[in-house]
């Protein structure tokens, strides 16, 4: 089509991330070989992360649907009707390639994109959380990588001004190479004033808004879909560089425009930038797009089509306007100080038109440049399933009580308070519980009504078990909604995972994603958005198979909430839900015995559905002073937070059957609370708990200075909470590793 | 009692701010914007919020400080008028000129969010009428660049006129360790003009309004700016 842009050869195509068939696929689609630029649109939409081409088949099994959802996955973004005229607007997704080339920047524009994802929808941000994996802390990139990230997340949201109020950090070799940063971001809209990125009408403006178009970030969602290898470094380049800033003032101006009724469909530009915004608006609408890049404001001269139809520069958005208020628009962007331009219209040839200084470089069919998309059944094979371990076999190499100790201090037990007091979790003035409870709390307005959010996942049992991992993981974010009295309502999944061209790995993601729908079935938790990150290995190396769970639940009255602290001395523990003593894949196992063995215990959800239903019926009945999951580490490490929380000690006792001892305070059965209630409350909890079918055990009480556990020397709390806390701190004040590169 | 509170492109907690200020006084504050030439008629109290006016790219409140408002604001404080910074209202009121002084990086080169205590250490101004000298509340503070210096003579200057505001302490009202936050020297969170109308502080009295949400010691703050009166 013109004589500038590079030929287009097999090596130009290999280089675009096109495989031989699927070039072929174009060929056939357009009947000629494309133009460069063409092929530059197909690549961004044909990738693995903006065409879900391995994952698609498997997420139409997932349940999407519920009374109670306005829109499930297809959109920016999820929503749920909230009741009073309001819907939750949440979305989570990944950042993990980028991150891991350059962390700051990586996670901030991580947290930025998912915040666009929101307010595109015409919610206004009110939570952010996040789901991070670094590699093992002994790694020499690790530091460096955990700093720069959390850095990036909190440089990002504290201007941008949402808090950032809970989220999830784990450590672990099979990240060395891949790290994961997934970021979720929680907005509120009424329920009559939410916008899409279907366009309707013909001959309409499409407007781009806000920052200006550079070079930064071509080819990152291409780079994005691919394997890491030794040159990943060079691929510094194709990070995109955040200014949170822009994207505040972007927000207060999408706002007020879409306030003003000036909106006809909205898009943002993440992923893939002006090419996938402007092909889902027109396909969506059956419409054609045409745009006129001499239109498109540019921070750097001389940018070639190819470059701005794949520019992942960020804080940007496209929008179709209602011709009659363009006027009104301009000037709210004016004021805001934002570039508005009008760079195209919707017409009714279903084709997808790109003109740049009097030529065309792209004329490409809009519908077939998504739904054509190569769709693949990949081969995949199931894991051998392993044995369930017999605990009496595993001896404790340490005492119960110097086990808890090195529990609370390993590092993905040990506190997060450094990383979360980076984050301002108190902005907005609605933060009802901070960060480091099961679930964070935050009021609606001046309420009473409130949001219960958390992220989850247990990779570790993911990897023994992809099926039952991927239950357990949405069970456990159902469990932590619960654990503060709220009731689930939808979920958002960021499904991490290694090549899926590796039957072994697209075994894990069939699995992982069965096990999400069965237990998102069984507990009425659908799912309403999500993202899927594949490709997450580094020289053949896969991650640990990461389907991150995030929750969202409703709480009617935030000042019934539930929470982990210990209320008073005297109180009585009651365990909730049965314990078999189940050390396969504990944090027992790995960090007090240096193994991992065994399946990982299983989730029987209606058991999960009765125990919960039944905690959530004592908190709001008002008779237990405290709620805490019971989840790595056991009923042992559950009373020890508790304990650490409140500064409150507490006497363990355990059933006289219970044996092996360690095994029952430290297996990782599921489905499991500790509650405490005053003893004057005790008939009433556990009349409760008989007349619902829930099993409970009596399992000492609080009160004293220490945690006792049964036939062991008492561990003073303060010392307990000394090596809880103090263990991030430290790590992270060693010396930087000077062979690292610092951005 | 009139208050505006002032929204400079990036403030984001104006809201937390009107919050507090409408508890308070039952009314809610004007929300004045940085472009305009003259604050709304009958202001008795300016709020400069927190947030990260233009970024905070350059310095933190350099930009801010030279908006067209600020001009109006100037005046204002030298009528008597009250003028309130918070955070970066405080950054940018330091940078305009109105108090003495810079907010450098905390020390640990870390933004920190917490909730931290202060000492209370005069009580007879407009600001701080509602609690007793002395007494230690419990703040939030969320900032990257709080740490307060000053060259000797304006501090022993600040210290002789007694207006430090409040200093950083733990919760007994201890000074020093790890009660001061951000490397402030001799632990100041805030302080006056010299005729104590103008105050800047890092900490965000506006986030402890509520028992649900933390506590409710930064109220007292708000409820003496309710109760002032200007002079006939």
């Amino acid at each position: 089509m013109t004589a500038l842009e590079p030929e287009i050869t097999a090596e130009v195509v290999a280089q675009h991330g096109l495989k031989p068939d699927e070039y072929e696929r174009i060929l056939k689609l357009i009947g000629r070989a494309p133009s460069f630029t063409e092929l530059g649109i197909f690549s961004a939409m044909w990738n693995e992360h903006c065409s879900y081409k391995s994952s698609r088949l498997h997420l139409r099994s997932l349940p999407t649907k519920a009374p109670w959802v306005i829109q499930g996955p297809g959109e920016n973004a999820g929503v749920i009707d909230i009741g009073d005229g309001l819907a939750c607007v949440f979305k989570m997704e990944s950042h993990n390639h980028p991150s891991f080339i350059e962390p700051y920047q990586g996670a901030a524009t991580g947290v930025g994109g998912i915040l666009r994802d929101v307010f595109t929808m015409g919610a206004r941000p009110v939570a952010c959380l996040n789901l991070l994996r670094f590699g093992s802390p002994d790694h020499p990139r690790t530091r460096h990588l955990v700093s720069g990230v959390v850095a990036g997340i909190g440089g990002y949201g504290n201007s941008f001004g949402v808090p950032t109020v809970g989220g999830s950090v784990n450590f672990d070799s099979r990240y060395d190479g891949n790290i994961l940063v997934n970021a979720m971001a929680v907005g509120i809209a009424k329920t009559n004033e939410i916008f899409y990125a279907k366009a309707t009408g013909v001959g309409r403006p499409i407007v781009y808004l806000g920052s200006k178009t550079g070079r930064d970030g071509i080819h990152g969602a291409t780079m994005a879909s691919a394997e890491f290898d030794e040159n990943s470094e060079e691929k510094r380049p194709t990070v995109q560089v955040g200014d949170p800033f822009s994207e505040k003032l972007l927000l207060e101006a999408c706002l007020e425009i879409m306030q003003k009724g000036c909106v006809i469909a909205i898009q943002d530009m993440g992923a893939a930038g002006l090419t996938s915004s402007a092909v889902e608006m027109g396909a969506k609408g059956d419409l054609g797009i045409e745009l006129d890049l001499d239109k498109v404001p540019c921070r750097e001269t001389g940018m070639t089509a190819y470059e701005m139809m794949l520019s992942e520069s960020q804080e940007r958005m496209l929008m179709v306007l209602d011709p009659a208020r363009e006027a009104e628009a301009e000037a709210i962007f004016q004021k805001w100080g934002l570039d508005f331009a009008i760079i195209g219209k919707t017409t009714d040839t279903l084709r997808f038109i790109i003109k740049h200084q009097g030529e065309i470089k792209a004329d490409l069919p809009i519908k077939e440049l998504g739904d054509q998309a190569p769709l693949y059944d990949r081969p995949w094979t199931t894991p051998a399933p392993l044995e369930i371990l017999d605990a009496a076999r595993i001896k404790p190499p340490v005492a119960n009580a110097q086990a808890l100790l090195q529990l609370v201090r390993s590092p993905d037990q040990a506190s997060k308070r450094w990383v979360w007091e980076q984050y301002d979790h108190l902005i907005l003035g609605n933060t009802v519980q901070q960060p480091g409870g099961d679930a964070a709390v935050i009021r609606l307005g001046d309420g009473p009504k409130g949001l219960a959010l958390c992220t989850d996942v247990t990779q570790r049992y993911c990897e023994a078990d992809p099926f039952e991992g991927g239950k357990q993981a949405v069970a456990e974010a159902w469990r932590n909604l619960t654990a503060v009295g709220a009731r689930p309502m939808a979920l958002t999944d960021n499904l991490n995972f290694g090549n899926p061209e590796r039957p072994e790995i697209m075994g894990q993601f069939v699995l992982a994603v069965r096990g999400i729908g069965e237990a998102a079935r069984a507990l009425d938790f659908p799912i309403v958005s999500g993202n899927v990150s594949l490709y997450n290995e580094t020289q053949g190396r896969g991650i640990l198979p990461t389907p991150a769970i995030g929750g969202v639940g409703l709480v009617d009255d935030v000042s019934r909430t539930a929470s982990l602290n210990f209320k008073a001395a005297g109180d009585v523990i009651i365990v909730i839900g049965k314990t078999t003593g189940w050390l396969g894949q504990s944090v027992y196992l790995r960090d007090v015995c240096g193994t991992a063995a065994g399946a990982p215990p299983p989730v029987d959800l209606a058991e999960e559905r009765r125990n919960g239903d039944a905690v959530r019926d004592l908190i709001a009945r008002n008779v237990v002073t405290a709620v805490h999951d019971i989840s790595d580490g056991g009923i042992a490490l559950a009373i020890a937070e508790m304990a650490m929380a409140s500064g409150i000690g507490a006497t363990v006792k355990a059933p006289a059957e219970a044996s092996p001892l360690h095994a029952w305070l430290f297996g990782e059965d599921q489905s499991r609370y500790v509650v405490t209630t005053p003893s004057s409350c005790l008939v009433d909890v556990l009349a409760v708990l008989a007349a619902r079918g829930v099993t409970c055990f009596v399992a000492g009480a609080t009160g004293g200075d220490s945690v006792v556990l049964p036939g062991e020397k008492p561990v003073l709390v303060a010392q307990l909470r000394t090596t809880h806390q103090g263990w991030l701190p430290a790590y992270m004040s060693g010396a930087v590793d000077h062979s690292d590169r610092t951005p | 009692m009139k208050a505006a509170v002032v929204l400079f492109p990036g403030s984001n907690r104006e809201g937390d701010a009107a919050r507090a200020i409408e508890q308070a006084t039952g009314v809610k504050p004007v929300i004045a914007w940085h472009g305009d030439h003259d604050l709304p008629a009958g202001t008795d109290l300016v709020v400069l919020p927190g947030g990260f006016s233009y970024g905070d790219y350059l310095r933190c409140g350099a930009i801010a400080a030279r908006s067209k408002l600020m001009d109006a604001i100037r005046l204002h404080a030298e009528k008597g008028g009250l003028v309130l910074g918070i955070c970066n209202g405080f950054q940018i009121l330091v940078e305009s000129g109105l108090l003495p002084g810079v907010l450098m990086r905390n020390a640990d080169l870390r933004f920190v969010c917490r909730m931290q205590h202060l000492r209370v250490e005069r009580n007879d101004t407009p600001f701080a009428k509602a609690y007793a000298k002395d007494q230690v509340i419990k703040v939030a503070i969320a900032h990257g660049e709080g740490n307060y210096v000053a060259d000797a003579e304006t501090i022993a200057r600040l210290e002789g006129e007694g207006r430090v505001a409040f200093r950083y302490c733990d919760a007994e009202g201890q000074l020093g360790g790890a009660a001061n936050p951000n490397g402030s020297i001799n632990h100041i969170a805030g302080v006056y003009s010299e005729n104590f109308n103008v105050l800047g502080l890092m900490p965000h009295p506006e986030n402890l309004i509520d028992g649900l949400v933390g506590g409710t010691d930064g109220k007292g703050m708000f409820s003496s700016l309710a109760a002032f009166r200007r002079a006939a």
